[in-house]
């Protein structure tokens, strides 16, 4: 039928759409390899393996990389307690203000992220709160609870109630309902929620630069860089360092939730 | 007879809880909200709170001390030449973002909704996807390489002999510059980049809610491809549109990296809001600067309501 095949006009625009959004992501990782150190120059004059070692030794790239671990992590289980009970509690009864509170807890992320980042420093400002580690994991859990919400919701939307009330007609508790009927049914959809939370922590630059003070993650320590480059192969080899970090978790996610009705990562 | 008891023997405390909490589910749907609702009532609403005082603060022009006097001095400053050029170069950004998203999103969207099965649906869902979610930074440090003077661009153009196309837009007065990675050209590209996932899911959630009936209704009264897409497609689809737009205007509107990293050193909003609080020192400005995306973004919502685009979110 004529209605079924996509013109060659449109297969094309789209199709060139898709390599416009991978093609530049590649030539991060040719750049990691070129033995042009001053410039972006194309092509590299050169290959060499020697910028990874360089990056291995580099003492200031290590102290920024494990803090902005410490902050993921700690952000993501901040995110993966306050996700799960907010949404425990949205999809159960609808109640008065429920529209409000998904409003609210959307808003960290749908507002521009220059927006949270000075109003924590203004909220920091006002109360005397020195900067520290836990300034930064403040910010970014706020913005991590919509990420584990999102996907903690769609999964207990799926979660049919039978199942929990067959729990207790069979005389368990409702601790033991949750330790053994609904955590099993949640577990994957957490994990989803939470690889993506780390992958958008581990990321975050904007909120960050606000929250920091004097402390460096690894996306603050690339922007310097950014903005200031020594040695541009370097930053290259922690680009892709920083690209597998981001990509691996949301290529988990989405292998976690790729049956359900809502698949992970749509609403970021 | 007397009626045997149909519960269960109290095993001890968890059951005592669980009980409780089932005969007063206000209490549990309490219990279950008040972390959460502490949390971003206190650290997020309260952040914004502590915005809003800080705009009406002042700063001593002498001493540079933050007076916390009530006043509106401050979102005055707003309205004078060099920070009204802000709020308009960011704002026409902005626009123009959104619009050039819309373009390009669309057939990426289209054929998506439409034509894509099975496999190829998966391959178009993760296309979008992983450039959606991976670094931020690593993608505009990638555009860096690409739009620097001796990088893939020049040589692209040189190459096929194009060089001199390539120039003419550089030397375009207000958008061209030193190097595309210079101008407020490089600018514009990058931004569209950057956000173009933001546009086509949107798009395609709303393109993929248009019955594939109604297109063949058309075509059996006449229309042709052009006349179906204005008269059908696109009012059906724009509730998507305006839904993504709203993301790629909101995000243009506060980025402050992109404009810092590629371009001409002329400011936009984000880049102001930062220089403001940090070198500047003058906080209550830039909180004044940071409620202006807010103002713009609650009017862009209640405009995006009415046309129906939270139907497509």
């Amino acid at each position: 039928m004529h209605s079924d095949r996509a013109s060659l006009g449109l297969k094309i625009a789209a199709i060139t759409g898709l390599l416009f959004l991978h093609l530049p992501i590649l030539l991060i990782f040719l750049y990691a390899f070129t033995t042009e150190e001053k410039s972006y120059q194309f092509p590299p004059p050169g290959l060499t393996l020697k910028w990874f070692g360089v990056a291995w030794g580099r003492a200031d790239i290590w102290p920024p990389l494990l803090l902005s671990i410490e902050v993921a992590a700690i952000a993501t289980v901040v995110a993966i307690i306050l996700g799960t009970l907010v949404s425990a509690a949205m999809s159960r009864t609808k109640f008065f203000g429920r529209e409000q509170i998904s409003l609210l807890i959307l808003l960290p992320i749908a507002l521009p992220g220059v927006i949270t980042g000075m109003a924590l420093r203004s909220a920091f400002s006002v109360m005397d709160i020195p900067y520290s580690v836990w300034t930064i994991i403040l910010g970014h859990a706020t913005f991590c609870i919509v990420i584990v919400y999102n996907n903690a919701v769609a999964r207990f939307r799926r979660i049919s109630g039978g199942i929990l009330e067959a729990s207790s007609d069979l005389g368990a508790n409702g601790f033991q309902t949750f330790r053994h009927v609904l955590l099993p049914n949640l577990g994957s959809a957490l994990l989803a929620g939470g690889m993506l939370a780390f992958a958008l922590s581990f990321d975050e630059v904007i909120v960050t630069t606000f929250t920091a003070g004097q402390q460096s993650t690894l996306p603050i320590w690339m922007l310097q860089e950014l903005v200031r480059p020594r040695q541009r192969p370097v930053t290259n080899v922690v680009a892709i360092v920083v690209f597998a970090v981001t990509i691996l978790p949301i290529l988990g996610a989405y292998y976690l939730t790729r049956d359900g009705d809502q698949t992970a990562g749509g609403g970021k | 007879m007397r009626d045997a008891p149909a519960i269960l023997p109290d095993r001890g405390l968890a059951d005592r809880i669980s009980a409780a909490l089932w005969r007063h589910p206000k209490i549990f749907l309490g219990l279950l909200l008040a972390l959460p609702l502490l949390w971003l009532g206190v650290v997020y609403l309260g952040s914004l709170a502590a915005l809003l005082l800080q705009s009406f603060y002042s700063i001593d022009e002498f001493s540079g001390v933050v007076k916390e006097e009530f006043t509106l001095k401050t979102y005055a400053e707003l309205f004078r030449a060099q920070n009204l050029d802000i709020i308009l170069r960011t704002l026409l950004m902005s626009a123009l973002v959104t619009l050039a998203c819309a373009v390009i999103a669309f057939p990426i969207a289209y054929f998506a909704a439409r034509y894509a099965r099975g496999r190829w649906k998966a391959l178009f869902y993760l296309g979008v996807m992983l450039p959606l979610w991976s670094s931020y930074l690593v993608k505009v440090y990638a555009w860096k390489l690409i739009l620097a003077k001796e990088g893939i661009v020049t040589w692209a153009a040189d190459g096929v002999g194009l060089g001199f196309i390539l120039n003419a837009v550089l030397a375009l007065p207000g958008v061209g510059g030193n190097s595309l990675s210079t101008s407020p050209m490089g600018t514009f590209i990058v931004f569209v980049y950057i956000w173009l996932p933001y546009m086509i899911l949107p798009m395609q959630a709303s393109l993929e809610r248009v019955p594939g009936s109604m297109l063949e209704a058309a075509a059996d009264l006449g229309a042709s491809g052009g006349q179906t897409f204005r008269t059908v497609i696109l009012p059906l689809a724009l509730p998507g549109v305006i839904a993504g737009s709203i993301f790629t205007f909101s995000l243009t509107l506060g980025d402050y990296i992109i404009p810092q990293i590629i371009g001409t050193s002329a400011r936009f909003i984000g880049l102001a809001v930062y220089q403001l609080q940090g070198t500047a020192g003058n906080i209550p400005l830039a909180a004044a600067f940071a409620v202006v995306p807010i103002v713009i973004m609650l009017i862009y919502l209640t405009i995006a309501k009415r046309m129906g685009a939270f139907d497509a979110l």
